[in-house]
């Protein structure tokens, strides 16, 4: 899917939106998403992902080439963790009792 | 360092686009469930001068408890990876990075 097949999905699902809107909503997230990045914030959409920026320290590389050392600088690279529901969802659904988890019992009398 | 939330893209909207701020927050949602279903369905998504979020499949291989040093067979899974496109790289390093000139994410 690419953003354009997004925006057509968006506007099939929202008929009473012109499409312009639809495509200015779907730039401003990511914009926004991206603004924060470079601002150092990160994007947390609890359930889909957190967006974040790593940083790389300045090191010294090396031309594959001919071997010169090459000082490479640091910088920002981003990051995407997605979430535990999303994970599941690609993984095609929540794992099958891999750990069972203990929880401790209700204790029914306390509720009234 | 921030952190942004649904509330602040759903605000980002309200003040771009005019919508109300339910159905601001109603499109966000759409828009991450209408990626989420691509993704389920293994299909890639790729944004232009974002990047590109796709499904890869790993096959079994055996780890190991850090804790017992007990192995463990990791099963074949379905993992989510996200590729910043240059144009993302570059914004966040605050160079201009070509509007147009992306490509492949």
């Amino acid at each position: 899917m690419t953003k354009s097949e997004l925006i057509a999905l968006l506007a099939a699902e929202n008929p009473h939106l012109r499409q312009p809107d639809i495509e200015l909503i779907v730039a401003t997230i990511f914009d926004e998403i991206t603004a924060a990045l470079a601002r150092g914030d990160r994007v947390e959409l609890r359930g889909f992902g957190a967006f974040s920026a790593k940083r790389r320290d300045a090191r010294t590389g090396r031309n594959p080439r001919t071997g010169a050392a090459v000082p490479v600088a640091g910088k920002a690279v981003p990051y995407f963790k997605p979430g535990k529901e999303l994970r599941e969802r690609v993984n095609g659904g929540p794992p099958a009792a891999a750990a069972p988890v203990r929880r401790p019992a209700r204790i029914a009398s306390k509720v009234a | 360092m921030n952190t942004l939330t649904r509330a602040h893209l759903a605000e980002a909207i309200y003040s771009q686009v005019g919508l109300s701020r339910n159905e601001s927050s109603a499109l966000l949602e759409s828009v991450l469930e209408q990626i989420g279903r691509a993704l389920e369905a293994g299909d890639p998504v790729k944004i232009a001068a974002f990047g590109t979020f796709l499904v890869r499949q790993k096959g079994q291989r055996v780890g190991r408890n850090p804790k017992t040093g007990v192995e463990v067979p990791i099963l074949p899974r379905k993992v989510l990876s996200f590729r910043p496109s240059q144009v993302l790289r570059a914004r966040i390093n605050g160079e201009q990075g070509g509007e147009d000139a992306d490509g492949a994410a």
